[in-house]
């Protein structure tokens, strides 16, 4: 049970996919220009995180080890297909705005690299809670850095079509460079630098 | 049929890859230390780019659509890229071993680029023709490979910089390329 708990609490803060392992950094730049986008994003990475977990900690006796990272693609395309086939059944709107950063979970770092380094050597318990842990640090991740892009750049925060609240002067006049490309890096690049300032990440 | 210079400029300037798209960020941030091996590295990703669509353009055209199996286009893919990878990597150690040293240890890191599996699915969105396909994957592997250098060219000066401590290596770097990409949104409305 401790493990259980261990290898769950690690993806939130100390090994964050994002701030501190710099993985998967393409979605969490290309997604987050509203809060929406990185719930729905998080939502896939998750799926396919823990379905791609539990199917290789599972087959890991079976799979010869000079043939695992093709098995490891196969599976992560699968789960991927998977989703983005219900995503565009059911959340058309979603499906349109991620686009081809859907499939390009596939070429996601965060699992690949999950299912290489963790779950291929241990037991399915704790890599459904390495999978929980890494998948929700990286929702973590994406909404801080998309409800800040989206506050700055639009003035106002929404959820799922309802405001939550909205800047008096600055929905008026909002910062657009925070929804450009360029904002993205920025806000993910003083966010660094304030994480490693404060002590919640260690300098490299 | 679109003019092939507006796809090229659209794709290496306009929709930049790595700043616009923020495709294939884990090299353009991981091999960006040195200005030689970043030159390797844009060579290296610009050639997959551009075997990888003349391969997966008749796959998907001529199979996958006959067979009415779009929907395993991202599987299919993926596989095709990691073949194309493993059989170029074996013919360039064979044939060309100066080549192969320039660049081979970037290969293997390529399968897993989303540059690479990114610009077949912008080819097949777009409806791209077989010509235009390998058009804008020569532009969009020019525009990473330009990024790749500028960056890494700013990133050899910044070591001398004096900076504070929080803000060193990644930090830094991400506010570089918020800048690079402000510059590059200038393009926008070019084409």
């Amino acid at each position: 049970m401790a493990n259980w708990i261990k290898e769950f609490v690690k993806g939130l803060v100390l090994s964050n996919p994002i701030f501190v392992m710099a993985l998967g950094l393409c979605p969490a730049l290309a997604v987050t220009n509203s809060l929406d986008n990185a719930i729905g994003m998080s939502g896939a990475v998750i799926f396919v995180l823990l379905c791609s977990n539990v199917l290789v900690s599972l087959l890991r006796t079976w799979v010869a080890n000079i043939v695992r990272i093709p098995t490891f693609i196969v599976i992560i395309a699968t789960f991927v297909t998977i989703i983005s086939l219900t995503f565009e059944a059911y959340v058309p709107a979603l499906y349109q705005s991620l686009g081809i950063y859907l499939p390009l979970i596939v070429v996601n770092c965060i699992i690949l690299g999950r299912a290489e380094a963790f779950a291929s050597r241990n037991r399915i318990s704790l890599a459904v809670a390495d999978a929980l842990g890494m998948g929700i640090g990286f929702m973590l991740a994406t909404c801080i850095i998309s409800s800040i892009r989206e506050t700055l750049g639009s003035g106002e925060l929404a959820l799922f079509g309802n405001t939550l609240f909205s800047i008096p002067v600055l929905n008026e006049h909002p910062i657009s460079l925070f929804l450009l490309p360029a904002g993205a890096f920025l806000v993910i690049g003083l966010l660094l630098a304030f994480f490693r300032r404060v002590g919640l990440i260690k300098n490299d | 049929m679109t003019n092939p210079l507006a796809i090229f400029i659209g794709m290496a300037l306009i929709n930049n890859f790595v700043l616009v798209k923020f495709l294939g960020l884990c090299p353009f941030f991981g091999v960006s230390k040195k200005l030689s091996n970043a030159l390797s590295m844009g060579l290296a990703v610009t050639f997959v780019m551009f075997a990888a669509s003349a391969v997966i353009w008749p796959i998907h055209n001529y199979i996958l659509v006959n067979l009415n199996a779009e929907y395993l286009s991202t599987v299919v893919y993926i596989l095709v890229i990691a073949t194309l990878v493993q059989i170029m990597e074996l013919v360039i150690m064979r044939t060309n071993y100066a080549l192969y040293s320039a660049f081979g240890i970037y290969l293997a890191l390529i399968t897993t680029n989303c540059a690479v599996l990114g610009v077949t699915l912008v080819n097949t969105s777009e409806g791209f023709n077989f010509i235009e396909s390998l058009v804008s994957a020569l532009g969009a592997g020019t525009g990473f490979a330009l990024v790749l250098v500028i960056m890494s060219g700013i990133r050899e000066r910044l070591d001398n910089a004096r900076l504070p401590k929080s803000m060193k290596g990644l930090p830094v770097a991400f506010l570089v390329a918020a800048l690079l990409g402000l510059a590059f949104s200038g393009f926008s409305g070019m084409v």
